[in-house]
């Protein structure tokens, strides 16, 4: 499986992540801003993704929820731009900490052997929303790795 | 680790002088005026420093009271560490996701 690269420095404002994907630039472009797929992959694993909308286009608007057992959870944002197969630029706010927004630039490049390097950067406004985005990451990761070790036990029996 | 102790560590390494502070420490104890001696700033400023990250428990002093040479502590950092690792987790996770999304649609296309 392909490394994903994610770059989280102390004390700074951004998230990188870097990612090579073996196919064609616009197939990856493709399965990154089709809604009927976002289902598939853009939440945490432990979370149902529901698309509430998704404009793709400049000026148009999306809305996502994940949802578990506990209550659901809402992410918003505008496309600033959208051109096919480069680059996505839009903005993030998480609907339970309104006013902090992140900016969101994904950029596909093109590679010799066909494939296509993905690096997705967010910059937050302070290097507080910056942690905070990251700590709510740490309990998704905390339960994601409980769900993998019990898909791990159910092979075993 | 608690979230508050971790905002307390990622605030102590939220500073570019105090990350030069802690890589000159994991090389060995200093004392105030030897971690002074790079920086173009006051003994004083780089006390204030050192008492942020003494606080975040990210370096100790010694009981000389002349000298007090500082240590650097660990624990705090592998805190910070597991916490950004179980974060890259799930972007590594959902990315994964994505590429089974990608493989399928390069899959369906050379089938037409």
């Amino acid at each position: 499986m392909a490394h994903t690269e994610v770059i989280v420095e102390p004390g700074r404002q951004d998230i990188v992540l870097r990612r090579v994907f073996d196919a064609p630039r616009d197939v990856v472009f493709k399965a990154f801003v089709d809604p009927s797929l976002t289902p598939q992959w853009w939440g945490p694993r432990q979370y149902e993704t529901i698309v509430d909308h998704a404009d793709v286009r400049q000026g148009g608007s999306w809305r996502f929820l994940n949802r578990d057992a506990d209550g659901e959870y809402a992410f918003h944002g505008v496309f600033h731009d959208i051109t096919a197969p480069e680059r996505v630029v839009q903005t993030f706010e998480f609907e339970g900490m309104p006013g902090h927004v992140a900016l969101e630039t994904a950029v596909f490049e093109e590679r010799p052997d066909g494939t296509t390097l993905y690096i997705g950067t967010s910059v937050f406004q302070s290097v507080e929303d910056r942690d905070g985005m990251a700590a709510s990451g740490m309990e998704d990761g905390l339960q994601d790795s409980h769900a993998r070790f019990d898909e791990l036990l159910a092979k075993l029996r | 680790m608690a979230e508050d102790e971790l905002s307390v560590t990622f605030a102590a390494l939220a500073d570019p002088t105090r990350r030069a502070i802690l890589a000159r420490l994991a090389g060995g104890e200093a004392t105030v005026n030897e971690l002074a001696e790079p920086f173009e700033i006051s003994l004083q400023a780089v006390s204030r420093h050192l008492k942020v990250l003494e606080r975040a428990g990210l370096i100790s002093r010694g009981r000389d009271a002349q000298w007090r040479p500082c240590r650097l502590e660990t624990a705090p950092l592998e805190g910070a560490s597991d916490w950004i690792e179980r974060y890259k987790a799930v972007q590594r996770d959902r990315f994964d996701r994505l590429d089974q999304e990608i493989q399928r649609i390069k899959r369906t296309r050379k089938e037409h």
